[in-house]
């Protein structure tokens, strides 16, 4: 059917980008040309937002690379637009009086931002949200700005809503009706939805209609005026309201358009020649201004294109809410005759699905539990027949990648379905999520669907693939995304953590990492609970296998006096404790204390706890260097005890244990410590990484320097370092080995770097809690130390308090 | 069959921890959630490990020795074949009340 002209795409974003890809899939020969308007190759408007929130460029957006057009055989024309289209002759002549011939063309113009008919919409310091031109405006405007406004309670809305509160600037989010997203969501998920936004810092306000945009002194916007007479002060108006069909060039050229231009099932307009795909075109009466929708016609416009018999019969309308901590999925429906919903006010959760009587699936709702969210999803587009709803939806939150059927869509941004991942990966041997995502494109769009990609890679790998370190995976959290919310949010708490994105409410696993990502980041201001923590670090001594405990007080350096052994003994006795050890951190382990003695024994004891039981600094192990030793050449005794000192009572990832030897000899076994010093002639060697345990490794040379003071230093900011950068429960040889020796070098040893850690280390330090063990003096509950039929042991409670208001005083 | 007995006050768990007593003979751990109580025999089914010293969660509990984890609703191990036993409890009267569960039900949950 076609002459040498072949298709003409005219429109560089997704959709035009969907088209030459779908063309392509079909056709490797047909001549190709895509005309984009703007200077950029085509980009991906879903993830605009990123544009805003993190400061990106729009490469970081692009759909697809240079070199992906030479290679596919599209021509491309960026800058360029149609300044008028013959069908009826084949060509379109651009504004630079280019002229182009075609067979086929394909409108794929989009959409403009519709800016309702205010007074003052025109001002400066009003701007729409649209394309990354708009976008840097908002951020140079924003960075100044004292007070945003965002019109619009619909996604775009509330997502430039929540860029802009990320950036610091207080933001208003005005909305016209008494609910936000009211065209995805029912009543109830809306009323939910609210207050989870407030949350992010927005305020919300429902029911103002804007009547116009107020000027200032200086000419530029000042504020809103609503309708019921009220006003706000902004000097930043966001324009969110929806989508304005880009239908010029269609009217021109006499085709019939309404809201959009007119297309039938093959997406042809009403001239044979022309068809219309994406947000300009008019199907059925809609017009789509969701990404999902544009991948199913695209494919059903290159079908018609080369020929071949195709309809598109309508999209099943999904949306999700890409901001962090608010998860918000829904899909088709959202009321119906039937509906049951499984909701939990108090968590902000609300599950809901819509069939029709039959048990037909119609739609879906999910707020702040979109677990579940793929099997759902499919369940509504292939209208799944359930006899028991509320079953369907206890197995979605259950379900896992497994058991997804293979034409259920992973990725709605690009069309891809768990088959075709599946196929991919079996196909091309692929091992990591980057690879998946380059290869299916599935993720490469809003990214929400990664993780459900690592899953799929994770089930056909076995193994062999990639582990995501999540945090939390039940929530699918890792430590990257929980650090940026308790930042954004000033999250102190593991309570509060849990109540903003739901981590460590599932099986409470990771709650002890989510404790001390917390209080590694807030330092003073964390709020510690104690069921965020292992039993361990509730009674400040490790659990052995018969539930009893082992104590082991601070010894540093390994160095300890007559008096401390007589009374390790005298302990011993009293409690007719089973067993006394030499641990091989150089210290003494009392084994067999039961959790009601504890405190009775600290105190016979009279040490500070040594923190056997923590993912924390544990000991120093020193060899006798230069004090008695003919060979040695450093003082290992002191640096070893100064070192213990300065890093006693901070919690790591996991343990760290350190050794501070006085020659190369290496008594103290320093080279195969977390970090190890070691004493050689004019000066010390600073290992770190090194491991003796499950594994053995040498740690690898830090550095070398001059003086014990400097060590001191290096060491210091390397704790600092992997206590910021380790995943929870990542020894130091695994974190080595993951980010690499000189990726450690260039920050710690950096003059300027090394300043921050140590300052983020000594404000740790000064957080942190030397002696534990003093709660003995003040339980954090009555019963810390006991059971429901025991008391503590041997300890009169008053006078121990009275002796703890002295030791404090 | 089975008799309700007060174990404590209600304050006498921690919030989201659990302590355990001997009920009729019988080690039994109760557990404070954000709705609610759970009680189980306190001894996990794997190697005796104290489950009133795990991590709890939600409706979760956690082994302290061997991280096996237990549905507090029913007893059910989470990703394996082990159940505990799970009581009833009750809080009411300023009490914590208990009714151990029967052996016959104990043998059908095993």
């Amino acid at each position: 059917m076609f002459s040498t002209h072949g298709i003409l795409v005219i429109g560089g974003g997704i959709a035009g980008q969907a088209v030459c890809e779908a063309v392509r899939t079909r056709d490797t020969d047909v001549p190709v040309t895509l005309v984009c308007g703007e200077d950029h190759l085509p980009y991906d408007r879903v993830r605009l937002g990123d544009l805003l929130a993190d400061d990106g460029t729009v490469d970081a957006l692009r759909l697809r690379p240079d070199g992906w057009y030479e290679d596919a055989g599209v021509t491309v024309l960026t800058g360029s637009r149609v300044a008028s289209l013959d069908p009826d002759t084949g060509t379109a002549t651009l504004e630079s009086g280019t002229v182009l011939h075609y067979d086929r063309v394909v409108l794929c113009t989009g959409s403009d931002a519709l800016v309702p008919p205010l007074e003052g919409s025109d001002l400066d310091g009003v701007e729409v949200f649209r394309d990354p031109a708009d976008c840097a405006a908002i951020l140079g405007a924003a960075r100044s700005a004292r007070h945003a406004a965002v019109i619009g309670g619909g996604l775009l809305g509330l997502e430039a809503a929540h860029a802009l509160a990320k950036l610091g600037t207080a933001t208003t989010l005005i909305h016209l009706v008494d609910r936000l997203m009211e065209r995805q969501l029912d009543a109830p998920a809306a009323k939910l939805l609210t207050p989870a936004i407030a949350g992010l810092g927005v305020d919300v306000r429902l029911e103002h209609a804007t009547k116009a945009v107020l000027a200032g002194d200086d000419g530029k916007a000042a504020g809103l005026a609503f309708a019921d007479g009220t006003s706000l002060d902004c000097d930043l108006v966001v324009v969110a309201v929806g989508i304005r069909p880009h239908v010029g060039l269609a009217r021109e050229t006499g085709l019939t358009v309404e809201r959009g231009i007119v297309v039938d099932d093959r997406l042809v307009t009403s001239h044979p020649h022309v068809l219309a795909v994406g947000e300009c075109a008019q199907h059925r009466g809609v017009v789509h201004g969701i990404v999902a929708p544009i991948h199913d016609q695209a494919q059903v416009a290159a079908d018609t294109l080369l020929g071949r018999a195709a309809a598109y019969e309508g999209s099943i309308p999904t949306a999700k809410l890409k901001v962090m901590g608010v998860d918000l999925v829904t899909a088709g429906a959202a009321e119906g005759e039937r509906e049951v919903v499984v909701a939990d006010a108090a968590a902000g959760t609300y599950r809901k699905l819509v069939t029709s009587p039959e048990g037909v699936v119609l739609g879906a709702v999910l707020l702040g539990d979109a677990r579940g969210a793929e099997l759902l999803m499919d369940a509504v587009r292939v209208g799944r027949v359930t006899e028991d709803p509320l079953a369907l939806l206890a197995e979605a939150s259950q379900a896992t990648a497994a058991e997804l059927p293979d034409t259920a869509q992973v990725c709605n941004c690009n069309g891809v379905c768990k088959g075709a991942i599946v196929e991919a990966i079996r196909d091309g041997g692929l091992g990591s999520t980057q690879e998946v995502v380059n290869v299916t494109r599935a993720g490469a769009g809003c990214g929400s669907c990664k993780p459900v990609v690592t899953e799929l890679l994770q089930i056909e790998r076995a193994g062999a693939a990639e582990e995501p370190a999540y945090l939390c995976p039940c929530r699918k959290l890792t430590r990257e995304a929980v650090g940026d919310l308790v930042r954004e949010r000033d999250i102190v708490s593991v309570s509060e953590l849990a109540g903003a994105c739901g981590a460590g409410r599932d099986c409470g696993a990771c709650k002890p990492g989510l404790s001390y990502l917390i209080e590694e980041r807030q330092a003073a201001k964390f709020r510690q609970e104690r069921h965020a923590k292992y039993i361990n670090d509730r009674v400040h001594a490790n659990i052995q296998n018969d539930g009893t405990f082992s104590v082991i007080p601070r010894i540093r350096g390994g160095v300890v006096t007559a008096d401390e052994l007589r009374r390790f003994a005298d302990v011993a006795d009293k409690y007719e404790l089973p067993m006394i050890k030499i641990t091989g951190g150089q210290r003494i382990d009392l084994l067999g204390v039961r959790k009601e003695q504890l405190p009775a024994v600290w105190e016979d004891l009279g040490m500070p706890s040594g923190y056997a039981y923590a993912k924390a600094v544990r000991t120093v192990k020193t060899c006798v260097g230069t004090q008695f030793c003919r060979f040695g050449l450093g003082d290992a005794i002191t640096v070893g005890i100064d070192l213990e000192g300065a890093m006693e009572g901070l919690h790591t990832p996991h343990k760290v244990k350190a050794a501070v030897t006085g020659c190369p000899r290496n008594c103290a076994e320093a080279y195969v410590k977390d970090i190890g010093l070691v004493a050689i002639e004019n000066g010390w060697e600073v290992y770190v990484g090194g491991a003796a345990g499950a594994s053995v490794r040498k740690g690898d040379l830090l550095t070398t320097v001059e003086t014990a003071e400097e060590a001191k230093r290096v060491a210091l900011a390397y704790l600092q370092h992997y206590r910021e950068h380790g995943e929870h429960l990542e020894r130091t040889y695994h974190y080595m080995e993951r980010v690499g020796l000189e990726a450690v070098q260039a920050v710690v040893l950096d003059p300027e770097q090394q300043t921050g850690l140590l300052e983020r280390y000594a404000i740790a330090k000064a957080a942190c809690d030397p002696d534990p063990w003093r709660e003995r003096y003040a339980p954090v509950h009555p019963n810390q130390f006991s059971e429901l039929d025991s008391d503590p042991e041997g300890l009169d409670l008053v006078a121990l308090a009275a002796a703890g208001m002295e030791v404090a005083r | 069959m089975s008799v309700w007995t007060r174990i404590a006050g209600p304050a006498d768990v921690p919030y989201l921890e659990g302590r355990s007593v001997v009920v009729a003979g019988r080690r039994i751990a109760a557990f404070r959630l954000p709705d609610g109580w759970a009680a189980t025999d306190a001894a996990c089914p794997h190697e005796g490990g104290p489950l009133g010293d795990g991590i709890v969660a939600d409706s979760c509990v956690t082994c302290p020795l061997h991280q096996r984890r237990f549905d507090l609703r029913t007893g059910r191990q989470i990703g394996g074949d082990d159940v505990v036993a799970v009581h009833e409890i009750e809080e009411r009267d300023g009490g914590l009340w208990v009714r151990l569960a029967a052996p016959a039900a104990l043998e059908n949950a095993a």
